[in-house]
């Protein structure tokens, strides 16, 4: 063994992380990690960012994941700083963000004895991560390390953490580099049974109501499946509907596009999904916000699913043709065949399937009553769109209404620009995964779309934009309400707000000058595009505090319980029937 | 064709089961490492299915492979995706549904063993039944004194469950059972 290898355990994970391709590392110092941080600081290979908490650095390192394809690196202390990382760890699980974190430990010769800091960081992490580790050995640390990326980045995507015990950072071992290896145990399948994408295409091909259902596993499988998927859509001339992770995969602009589907999506496409009879599910997950009641799901479809996880496939829903494999392997072959197959649809019943897709979109379904002295929020949205969109702009989100008018009224031609908590739905979220996006992307514009509660969780992280001059930008859409929670209040609790008004909210400007930020407001709709414009023209962080109206609610909406043809709209829905629109059952189970 | 639907769930409906549950044995390879019986474990718990029991032990030294075998009950979907919930995790090699696998054999089940421990104290006509019965039973004698008797017995589960259940009237003390192990018939390996 060459002496040159010889390093602390410390040293070891510098190397491992460059040696994966690392260059930056979100992270909070901390005892049980002075080692690791003694080596970072004599080392320009590594980009260390600085955070204020450690939740900030598991969304910041969750950004720049989402925006960049790479995983995304953490470093945290023992104890305090491992369980503030347990809610970026399930997030990143749920939306299946790769992320790779390093905590401290306490000393082998410590564990289990109730140490200062200590805690069963690998104990209290395994249900949210989709493996972890507790080094005991500097001997293993370098393999660990490799097989944590290895884990992080194949198959489904998920968060990794290798515990590192303080005496282990300190001793002396032999440093062996990334080689190629097969994994003993975790070798998951990426290209899909033929026969089955064969079944597939028949299916596609006798199809008179189909529709492609895409999500977040498109994305994930990289740039090519996007591409991929856009031809697919183009040969086939199918309409195509996304959820809330997948938007972006194929482009709001597209003609094939119905907008996002699910318990806020377009009435056009959950009335696709209900009446299509082939479904082509792509990298999505049949969640419980997509299929509303699974017994009324889309009734007289036959199903394919493409997923990279068996476990996704009959989870939820039955399907018919399943198809394991990664997204760009699985559409090259389908889109092979579907060129060497003889039998293409039948276009008139396909017109004719377009034709009622029209009629239902003619609805207009985002249709909301403008305000002539306060601001809608979907029209906050609308401009911010407007102003934005010829440049390179990432969005990310909070958690709430203002999420979900986001999917709605901002429109992503283009994958990894859209970072938002679909599964777990942090709120709290957004604000540090546009720290993390804007450090991934120095020069792109980056915004987050907030709520004036979410943004309050993890506001602390504008002192690290500022300190690494990360010029992000928070657009709050101000109502002074936990706007989702009053609405879903409204619905199913006889419009009884309990707490869900927040009495006392910080003055946003000058919260923004405190930071040594821009605060910037707008209460009138007159003031808006102005206000947005010397948002985006400003080159330091920004607060935006956008005063919406107070009331409004997020439409359309399939209320709890009910299936897919029987959405609310803003337009059909009276304070009565917001109160009657979930049945006793329903409440039960919301 | 869209006619309304009368709402009875939620967004977090589910489908009543109608399906009846049924008892399988799933053999589980894993790798011999710290913690990897409680992620198992955890999985069970967390995903809310049923473990009736579990044992595990080292099966290749060399290899540090362990074999953990359950005994799980639940619809035919729910034990679809215990087994596909344990194939996904990173220490997982394998896992075999031993309760599949024998009716595709033709088989009835699996071969399925149990050890059990049984300590009965008590004297003069109990003490000569219980031992009377042991023999029956084919339990072997692990421990004894003038005052009690300590058996082992391998068996089926029902064999075992009937062999405790006669020694409860005759001074039964203390029960230690290992939990199943099982595997199927003929020459083939798993």
């Amino acid at each position: 063994m060459s002496r040159k290898n010889q390093m602390t355990g410390a040293g070891m994970v510098i190397e491992a992380l460059v040696d994966n391709g690392a260059d930056t590392v979100f992270g909070y110092p901390g005892g049980a990690v002075l080692p690791i941080y003694d080596e970072l600081i004599q080392q320009e290979r590594l980009r260390h960012v600085l955070v204020r908490h450690e939740q900030g650095a598991g969304h910041a390192a969750e950004g720049y994941a989402r925006s960049t394809g790479r995983p995304g690196v953490v470093l945290v202390t023992s104890g305090p700083g491992a369980t503030n990382m347990v809610t970026p760890l399930q997030d990143a699980l749920m939306d299946s963000i790769p992320m790779v974190c390093i905590t401290g430990q306490v000393p082998t010769t410590l564990i289990g004895s109730d140490g200062f800091q200590e805690a069963d960081t690998v104990g209290i992490t395994r249900p949210c991560t989709k493996h972890n580790w507790l080094v005991r050995s500097v001997d293993e640390l370098p393999q660990i390390l490799h097989e944590a990326f290895y884990v992080a980045t194949h198959g489904r995507p998920g968060p990794v953490l290798v515990d590192i015990p303080k005496d282990v950072q300190f001793a002396m071992g032999a440093y062996s580099p990334k080689g190629q290896f097969r994994h003993k145990s975790y070798n998951p399948q990426v290209s899909g049974d033929l026969e089955q994408i064969q079944a597939a295409v028949e299916l596609m091909a006798n199809a008179k109501r189909p529709i492609f259902y895409t999500g977040g596993g498109v994305i994930n499988s990289g740039r090519e499946a996007c591409h991929l998927l856009r031809d697919l859509v183009d040969m086939t001339g199918f309409p195509i509907t996304s959820t809330l992770m997948g938007l972006g995969a194929y482009p709001a602009s597209g003609k094939n596009w119905l907008g996002m589907l699910g318990m806020h999506g377009m009435y056009e496409a959950n009335w696709a999904m209900h009446d299509c009879d082939v479904m082509i599910a792509i990298g999505a997950r049949f969640d419980d916000r997509i299929t509303g009641r699974l017994d009324a799901f889309s009734p007289r479809s036959k199903k394919i699913h493409i997923d990279i996880d068996p476990s996704s496939i009959n989870k939820n829903v039955r399907v018919h043709v399943p198809i394991i494999g990664d997204v760009a392997h699985v559409l090259e072959d389908m889109i092979r065949l579907w060129r060497a197959h003889s039998a293409k649809p039948d276009k008139a019943a396909i017109s004719q399937w377009w034709k009622q897709i029209d009629a239902w979109k003619a609805k207009d379904c985002l249709k909301y009553r403008p305000a002539r002295d306060s601001i809608m929020p979907q029209y906050a949205i609308e401009r911010l769109y407007e102003a934005t969109k010829d440049r390179k702009t990432y969005i990310t989100t909070e958690v709430g209404q203002h999420q979900m008018w986001a999917a709605q009224f901002y429109r992503f031609d283009e994958p990894n620009h859209w970072m938002t908590s679909g599964g777990l739905g942090t709120m709290g979220y957004g604000l540090p995964a546009a720290f993390g996006v804007q450090i991934a992307h120095p020069d792109a514009l980056v915004i987050d779309i907030a709520g004036d509660a979410s943004v309050l969780m993890t506001m602390q992280e504008m002192s690290s934009a500022i300190q690494h001059e990360a010029p992000i930008k928070i657009f709050i859409l101000n109502n002074q309400y936990m706007g989702m929670v009053r609405q879903w209040q409204q619905l199913l609790h006889g419009n009884r707000l309990s707490h869900s008004y927040t009495e006392a909210l910080p003055d946003f400007v000058k919260l923004a000058e405190a930071f040594g930020c821009v605060g910037l407001r707008a209460e009138k709709p007159a003031e808006l595009d102005d206000a947005i414009h010397a948002m985006i023209e400003t080159d330091k962080p920004v607060i935006f505090d956008c005063r919406v109206a107070n009331l409004a609610n997020c439409f359309p909406m399939i209320p709890s319980g009910k299936p897919h043809n029987e959405m609310l709209l803003a337009e059909d829905v009276s304070d009565e029937d917001i109160e009657t629109a979930i049945d006793e059952e329903g409440r039960q189970l919301v | 064709m869209n006619a309304k639907l009368s709402a009875t769930g939620s967004a977090y409906f589910i489908t009543p089961e109608t399906e009846k549950p049924s008892t399988h044995v799933l053999a589980v390879v894993v790798d011999n490492v710290p913690g990897v019986l409680a992620r198992v474990i955890g999985l069970f718990s967390g995903r809310g299915y049923n473990i009736e029991s579990l044992t595990v032990s080292e099966t290749s030294h060399e290899k540090h492979l362990s074999r953990i075998t359950i005994v799980s009950s639940g619809t035919a979907h729910v034990l679809e995706q215990i087994k596909k919930q344990l194939e996904r995790m990173v220490p997982v090699h394998r896992v075999v549904d031993l309760t599949l696998d024998a009716e595709a054999r033709g088989d009835e089940k699996p071969l399925e063993r149990e050890l059990v421990l049984v300590k009965v104290a008590g004297k003069g006509e109990n003490r000569v039944e219980a031992m009377r019965l042991a023999d029956a039973f084919g339990a072997r004698v692990a421990d004894a004194s003038t005052e009690h008797f300590v058996f082992e017995m391998t068996g089926r589960i029902p064999r075992i469950e009937q062999f405790i259940k006669i020694m409860e009237p005759l001074g039964l003390v203390e029960v230690c059972r290992t939990g199943v192990a099982a595997m199927n018939r003929g020459r083939d390996g798993m």
